[in-house]
């Protein structure tokens, strides 16, 4: 490719990120949340969406090991060089269970909650951990200082530090040496009205959308046939809940 | 007072500045090469002379908004600062960083070029990809790069 | 003020011993500053630490020099704000030797943190004042403060300094209860983790306070007065002497209401057992650091009548408690990040992360530089300190600090 046609590329790519929905619609139509409350990128947030994921164990072949796969292809975390296995980062993981007195079995991927009174943003000295007002849990890597004290107080071991410095993240997911990072919803997907990677990935097991519509398909489901939490005793009253465990 | 924004602009530049005062004693500057740049000024979305004054502004302006109210249509973005005046490869068809393989700013990129001149080191490219969106190379400076995004250093 | 007789005076050791000694000190500090460089360029992943046991073992140095800091102001507040005359000429002392353990303290901890250069935006308004950890910053800049103050409510000879002597104290040693509180409850606070889920930490740490505070004191009291060739009486040590036992048991007191209220609470068992249970590192540390030679031995030491007097036995007691102290933060903090987060109660739980297995955690040379730095430069200030101000009595002789000996 010449150069010019180079710049030209990347010129179209900008304005592609700019033009918003309307253009993002004749692109990938397969992959937009279809769902009245989504998000146009020139939106701002607010406290009336809560954004939640409803998971079904059942219907997630493997454990969900399809949707960790997902996750790491679009943040690109876990190929760490450096890091031994206990210090790469995990956003999300398969997680095996075996009930001692029943002995029933399950797998289940375990990430970020997203709480709504998230044990991480309390503790955080700096107000690096915070809660978006849509519900979803962040770092503000700008102004974390990599103390951990947000990894010792999850109650999911859902937050990694970055053991060693990074080179070519991808663009949309910024991740760095010394920061703690976490799943984040794709908020670089949902703020532009798209659906989280795993929950494309996961063939309708991961129902994706807005808690506080009544209406909307997560709401009817949870409504319908329940969804528990993970350490539900902990009051946190999270935004990721699961049917089949 | 200083605004949040302006505040974290001089942190940034005082700890550069420090950086540099440390590390960087005795280096003569580099020549800026300018030309990436002014091939691109028509159709950047301020003028010169704006950019060349306020483009931190710009860009710590628009990180507060999408990092806390999600708003990605902003014309002022880091993303798209990097995807415009970065090219995908240079001559030879390598991919251009901010950092050689030595860890010396790369005068060919376009944020190396002038910082190295004024001596203000940048912490973006800690977290922040340095090249443009999708050509994350498979042969880049940074040896062991796989494509996959996010991989370490040697 | 009581302590008309007692006499300051600078240090005037100048000798090889003086400076070998700060030269030494410097070696270790050394080591730490270049062990910081070197974990700020490669990242955390050259230490032991990793994504299962985050805090690791410079944070039980800091922990642990904090924690003393507080504890080491309490021999100048028993003076001050108790009124116990015979405490007063160790006052200047005891407030240096607070100050330096909290700047030691403080420099390990910021040295660890993975974004130094993000601290300074802490002071342009980042600071969240719901995090317990923020309020901690500010405990520790206004202890440092205090003390400051208090220090120079006693060395001074302006009136007004004499008139602020006794209520500079007060606050002085009020600040400190709310701060190791403070302390104590950084762990206290972490609900999802069953060995921290207690109340109880932050009297633990108070009391713990009490005992590495006046521990370190003695170590460092002797060996400067050793050193400098000057005298300290046997009424003085004696009194700290048994002050060190009753805060040892102090310490064991509630380490034992700890476990015994965790062992009524069901989910508690588990971490419990981990710790008690035996055959693995923390409960070693736990049964024969902590237990045996960091609180019966000394106990021993002190109450052995063919002990009596005997200074070596007093600064082995010291010694070993300090040790016990280090020990028993060791399993707290370390132990309780290597049993596994629970995720579901009654189920065995695996994955490839880790999830339901005991981790395990070895510090790495890094590490150890960190924290042994931090150690060098409390050591350091207190060694500059005493040298260009009158922080040591000239003598701490029985005829001078009480008024009652023959
Ligand atoms: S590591 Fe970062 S995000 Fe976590 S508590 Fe510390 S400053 Fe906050």
């Amino acid at each position: 490719m010449s150069k010019s046609s180079n710049i030209d590329a990347y010129r179209r790519k900008f304005l592609l990120g700019v033009a918003g929905t309307a253009t993002a619609v004749t692109v990938a139509p397969g992959l937009l949340l279809r769902q009245a409350g989504a998000k146009a990128p020139s939106e701002e947030i607010s406290d009336k969406n809560r954004w939640g994921m409803l998971i079904d164990v059942d219907r997630l072949p493997n454990g969900g090991q399809g949707v960790v796969d997902a996750c790491k292809k679009e943040h690109g975390w876990g190929d760490e060089a450096h890091s031994n296995d206990q210090q790469k980062a995990h956003w999300v993981r398969t997680v095996h269970v075996k009930e001692k007195l029943t002995e029933h079995e399950f797998d289940l991927p375990v990430m970020c909650q997203h709480c709504e009174t998230a044990p991480c943003a309390d503790v955080c000295p700096t107000g690096a951990s915070f809660r978006r007002e849509d519900g979803v849990v962040l770092v503000d890597k700008h102004i974390c200082i990599g103390c951990r004290y947000c990894m010792m107080a999850c109650p999911y071991k859902a937050r990694s530090l970055v053991h060693e410095a990074l080179f070519d993240q991808k663009a949309h997911s910024p991740r760095g040496k010394g920061t703690v990072e976490s799943c984040t919803m794709c908020v670089h997907r949902i703020d532009v009205g798209r659906l989280p990677a795993c929950v494309e990935a996961s063939n309708g097991a991961i129902i994706f959308g807005d808690l506080n519509d009544k209406n909307s398909e997560i709401s009817q489901a949870l409504k319908a046939r329940g969804g528990k939490q993970i350490r539900a005793d902990l009051g946190l009253n999270t935004g990721v809940r699961y049917q089949g465990i | 007072m200083f605004g949040k924004v302006h505040n974290i602009f001089v942190t940034i530049a005082l700890l550069g500045l420090t950086t540099l005062l440390l590390t960087g004693c005795g280096d003569t500057p580099p020549e800026p090469r300018l030309e990436t740049a002014k091939a691109k000024a028509e159709q950047c979305v301020e003028p010169t002379d704006v950019m060349r004054k306020d483009h931190m502004e710009f860009i710590l302006h628009e990180r507060d908004e999408t990092m806390y109210e999600g708003i990605r249509s902003s014309k002022h973005s880091f993303k798209g600062c990097i995807n415009c005046h970065i090219p995908a490869a240079d001559a030879q068809g390598k991919p251009v960083n901010y950092l050689t393989a030595d860890h010396d700013l790369n005068p060919e990129h376009f944020c190396a070029t002038c910082h190295a001149y004024v001596g203000v080191k940048l912490n973006c490219f800690d977290c922040h990809s340095d090249n443009p969106e999708g050509a994350a190379p498979a042969d880049s400076t940074h040896a062991n790069v796989n494509g996959n995004g996010g991989v370490a250093h040697e | 003020m009581s302590s008309k007789k007692v006499i300051y005076s600078e240090v005037e050791n100048s000798g090889i011993g003086y400076y070998g000694l700060l030269a030494l000190f410097g070696l270790f500090l050394l080591g730490g500053v270049i062990a910081f460089f070197t974990m700020e360029h490669n990242g955390h992943y050259i230490t032991g630490m990793n994504n299962q046991t985050v805090w690791g073992l410079p944070h039980i140095f800091a922990i642990f020099l904090i924690v003393a800091a507080s504890g080491a102001l309490n021999i100048g507040s028993i003076g001050t704000v108790f009124g116990k005359k015979i405490y007063q000429p160790l006052g200047r002392l005891s407030g240096l030797i607070a100050i330096a353990l909290l700047i030691g303290g403080l420099v390990v901890l910021l040295l660890d943190l993975g974004r130094v250069d993000h601290v300074i935006q802490m002071a342009t308004g980042h600071l969240n004042f719901k995090s317990i950890f923020a309020w901690n910053m500010i405990l520790y800049s206004g202890f440092l403060g205090l003390v400051g103050l208090y220090l120079w409510a006693m060395m001074s000879r302006s009136r007004l300094a004499k008139k602020l002597y006794r209520s500079m104290g007060v606050s002085a040693f009020t600040w400190r209860l709310i701060l190791t509180t403070g302390t104590g409850s950084i762990f206290g606070f972490l609900v999802a983790r069953q060995a921290f889920d207690a109340a109880i930490l932050a009297p633990l740490f108070i009391v713990l306070s009490f005992s590495l505070g006046l521990a370190t004191f003695l170590i460092i009291l002797m060996a400067a007065y050793r050193w400098t060739q000057r005298e300290v009486g046997d009424a003085i040590l004696n009194r700290l002497r048994y002050l060190l036992a009753v805060f040892i048991l102090g310490v064991l007191l509630l380490e034992v209401t700890r476990h015994l209220t965790n062992l009524y609470a069901t989910e508690h068992h588990g971490v419990e057992a981990f710790i008690l249970g035996g055959g693995n590192l923390y409960s070693n540390l736990f049964w024969y650091g902590y237990i045996l030679f960091g609180t019966l031995a000394p106990l021993a030491l002190i109450f052995c009548r063919l002990l009596k007097n005997s200074r070596a036995a007093l600064l082995l007691a010291a010694i070993l408690t300090a040790l016990g102290g280090f020990a028993l933060l060791y399993v707290i903090v370390i132990g309780g990040q290597a049993y596994p987060l629970v995720l579901f109660p009654n189920a065995e739980i695996s994955s490839t992360y880790f999830d339901g297995v005991i981790t395990a955690y070895k510090p790495g040379m890094w590490e150890w530089l960190l924290g042994l730095a931090g150690v060098a430069l409390v050591l350091i200030i207190i060694t500059v300190a005493v040298k260009v101000l009158r922080f040591m009595p000239l003598s701490l002789a029985d005829s001078v600090v009480d008024p009652h000996a023959k």
